[in-house]
């Protein structure tokens, strides 16, 4: 029944999106400037029917309906209705379903928030926002159909992966996917602002709300997914440059850059086709990273099944995406007229352009060169931490100097006027930092620079805030909390300590300072799950500290699955971080522990680098 | 110069496309057990006490022939060893040792210790050839025919089982 309704709405959207296309074509024709009603209406409706499909999905995840294939498959009836609801997107079809919610929702709200810009744009935009979510409405419906039938009926279900049942996973796709996703709407509106020649800065406040809030949320959902992978995967640590990670780090990057050469077209009606380039280039990543963990080029966690198919598709679909694009983009091309001063605000955003597209490729390389290996020469490589903390650590040094002094640099031209209260500033970065170095009694010339740099950075952002009577409040905490974020790695990474030893039930054992004791196991019964939970006690012996630490195996009846479970210990100061697991045929458990400085701090800098996008968005709002 | 740009964005995107297409119809899960049934790859494996090299040719020549990767460092591999001396008395089958990131003088050793099945002695000191046979981890072992078909594929240690299983076969 809510298969048949499924499959219906579904329909019924691709029929919508067509009619969409017909609309506004016929209305592009017209000579006067105003958009024909019924545009707005069938769009409505396409969001309507779009979210009506979607809590069909979820109807059918919470009353466990067999008979849809994707709830057999992911779902189970004891399972916690919390996660019977998150199950909905936690899985391929699903995901692909929340996909085009964002392309429609986002395609409605550009159409009805842009009433003062032409016609013509607002039209090809929502033209070429209908053709990229049919697109993947055609996919859904005949490759990956979320609400397939299943006969005959099962009667149970075969249960979501564990490591998908966790409070951060419910909220992670939705937030990146109004990143990455919602980045598609600047895609369409650069493609219409070159085939109608909008370009000048009104193009730019067009989109900037749209590049706002897909950045704020795409910082928000790499956090989020990064704090399920210590919590939850237990990878015990924020970040591990693996290809998943990367995938979206990367439109991360791009959406950065192009924020920033934002304010030059706005302000100075200039870079118009870098800002172009920039604006496709997000999108294109965005569908890059989907392509290569869907299709299960790249394996982990998010790749729910190994099947080609989806991957031709994909792969179809973004190559078109590029070819027309780039099409487009090079017949369009005009070679920018004005000059910029080398000593300008605008050069000082170029340079932080430059930066991000220097991290954009190293990355990018780092991810696509084992699979470039793997497709020519048949060897097996994999690029590691290694690889990018050597590229990109001392390139951040530079980049957090040019962060600090670049906001207060003026437009056109500008003069060195404050060069003293730099001087001062960075001395009191190098006092600190070695105030801080001396305390722990560690050194190492990398992160004394990292630590210099970013207290640079983020002292002068403090002083900004003292100094100029109107300054950009967004601004200064998104810089600040950048640089508390690259300090709080910094000596994260410095301080960390970790330590890798076997203990069994009743065994003490003492490493440097630290002394081990696993007190207990206890086996406990839990509504899907058996649970093997470890007694701890660690003794910091210099700090007199005492701990109890629990960390868990869990064993999972539907799929028959182990997961470890971290015992995490948070204050403000450090985190106590502790896994143990089994090993096979040996009364030995494996511990890995690790005590790592300011951890929370990484959380809460990134949160606050968030902040500062929702709150220019306010303020963007507030202005125009 | 503009022309120049454009090309070679063009060139990268489809070449970058292309590899994207083909990289779609690899397998990325790291797995063996698609071997059984096809052939050996070709193979040219120093030999530990000499300067003599061997290939595919030199195990035409057996009925059967075991290949066995092997450490002496390699706990698993001391107890798989009394198996192969077992295997080693029957008269249908060579084992071929390939002796994987070690010292000769740890192997000899441990070859004096335990004794030695190995009609063939070769070694691997970087690991690099046995990669190429599709071994992820030793003690692992290959059973092939004269034709050099991949008959069977043991991971770990060989046990009585695998022994019945491997002397059922090469009987036949």
């Amino acid at each position: 029944m809510l298969s048949n309704i499924g499959n219906f709405l579904l329909f019924l959207n691709i029929l919508l999106s067509c009619l969409a296309i017909y609309f506004s074509v016929s209305c592009l024709k017209t000579t006067n400037d105003l958009v024909l009603k019924k545009i707005y209406q069938t769009s409505l409706l396409q969001c309507t029917t779009i979210l009506i499909s979607f809590f069909t999905l979820v109807a059918a995840f919470i009353i466990s309906d067999f008979s849809v294939i994707n709830v057999y498959e992911n779902s189970h009836s004891q399972k916690p209705l919390f996660y019977k609801i998150s199950g909905t997107w936690g899985n391929h079809e699903g995901s692909l379903l929340l996909w085009v919610i964002i392309l429609t929702v986002f395609s409605y709200l550009f159409l009805i928030l842009n009433k003062n810009h032409p016609k013509n744009y607002r039209l090809y935009t929502l033209v070429i926002q209908n053709l990229l979510i049919l697109g993947f409405l055609i996919f859904i419906l005949f490759n990956s159909n979320p609400f397939s039938f299943v006969s005959p009926l099962p009667n149970e279900g075969l249960g979501l992966n564990p490591i998908l049942q966790d409070p951060a996973l419910a909220i992670h796709p939705p937030l990146l996917y109004v990143g990455f996703v919602g980045s598609s709407i600047y895609f369409s509106a650069a493609m219409a602002s070159m085939i109608t020649n909008y370009s000048d800065k009104l193009f730019a406040k067009s989109i900037k709300t749209w590049v706002l809030i897909s950045w704020s949320f795409q910082t928000l959902g790499i956090l989020v997914g990064s704090i399920w992978a210590y919590y939850e995967l237990g990878w015990g640590g924020f970040w591990f440059w693996d290809p998943v990670e990367n995938a979206s780090l990367l439109p991360w990057f791009a959406m950065t850059a192009l924020l920033h050469s934002l304010l030059v077209l706005e302000k100075r009606n200039a870079l118009y086709f870098w800002t172009i380039i920039l604006c496709l280039l997000t999108f294109i990543l965005s569908v890059t990273g989907t392509f290569l963990v869907r299709s299960g080029i790249l394996n982990s966690v998010h790749t729910f099944a190994n099947d080609p198919t989806r991957g031709i598709y994909i792969l179809m679909y973004l190559s078109l995406m590029i070819l027309a694009s780039v099409y487009i983009l090079f017949t369009r091309y005009k070679p920018a007229s004005i000059e910029i001063n080398s000593n300008s605000k605008e050069t000082f955003v170029l340079v932080n352009n430059w930066f991000m597209m220097f991290y954009l490729i190293t990355v990018l390389l780092g991810t696509l060169y084992p699979i470039f290996t793997d497709a020519m020469t048949n060897n097996k490589i994999s690029v590691g931490p290694p690889f990018y903390n050597s590229v990109i650590i001392p390139v951040v040094v530079l980049f957090l100097f040019f962060m600090a002094i670049g906001p207060n640099v003026k437009w056109i031209k500008n003069k060195f006027i404050n060069f003293k209260i730099y001087l001062l500033i960075f001395l009191a970065a190098v006092l600190l930092n070695f105030i801080i170095f001396s305390f722990f009694k560690s050194y190492s010339v990398i992160s004394n620079l990292i630590v210099i740099s970013s207290l640079f950075l983020i002292f002068s952002s403090i002083f900004d805030i003292f100094k100029k009577s109107s300054y950009n409040f967004p601004r200064v905490i998104s810089h600040l909390s950048f640089g508390f974020l690259i300090l709080f790695i910094g000596l994260n990474h410095n301080f960390s300590i970790e330590k890798d030893f076997n203990l069994k039930v009743g065994e003490t054992k003492q490493i440097d300072n630290f002394k081990f004791y696993l007190k207990d196991l206890k086996l406990t019964q839990d509504t899907n799950y058996k649970t093997i939970t470890g007694q701890l006690k660690v003794n910091d012996l210099f700090t007199k500290e005492e701990r109890i630490l629990k960390p868990e195996i869990r064993i999972y009846d539907n799929p028959k699955t182990l997961t470890y479970e971290a015992s995490i210990q948070s204050n403000f100061l450090r985190d106590y971080y502790l896994s143990m697991s089994n090993i096979d045929r040996s009364e030995y458990y494996n511990i890995k522990f690790q005590k790592k400085p300011l951890m929370i701090w990484i959380w809460i800098s990134v949160a606050t680098l968030s902040l500062g996008g929702f709150l220019s968005l306010i303020r963007h709002a507030k202005y125009n | 110069m503009q022309n120049i740009i454009k090309l070679i964005t063009v060139f990268i995107l489809v070449f970058i496309l292309t590899i994207f297409y083909l990289s779609l119809n690899r397998s990325s899960n790291y797995d063996t057990k698609f071997l059984v049934g096809n052939k050996l790859a070709d193979i040219e494996l120093k030999a530990l006490e000499s300067e003599k090299f061997f290939t595919n040719n030199d195990l035409k020549n057996n009925n059967y022939t075991l290949i066995n990767f092997w450490a002496s460092w390699c706990a698993p591999c001391r107890i798989e060893h009394q198996f192969l001396m077992i295997l080693s008395k029957n008269e249908n089958i060579k084992i071929l040792g390939v002796n994987f990131k070690d010292k000769k003088i740890n192997a000899l050793n441990f070859l004096e210790e335990l004794g030695d099945p190995y009609y063939y002695l070769a070694m691997d000191s970087s690991g690099k050839q046995s990669v190429n046979f599709g071994i992820y981890g030793i003690p692992e072992s290959i059973l092939v025919d004269n034709k050099l078909n991949i008959l069977k594929k043991i991971i770990g240690p060989l046990n009585e089982k695998d022994l019945e299983e491997i002397e059922k076969i090469i009987k036949s």
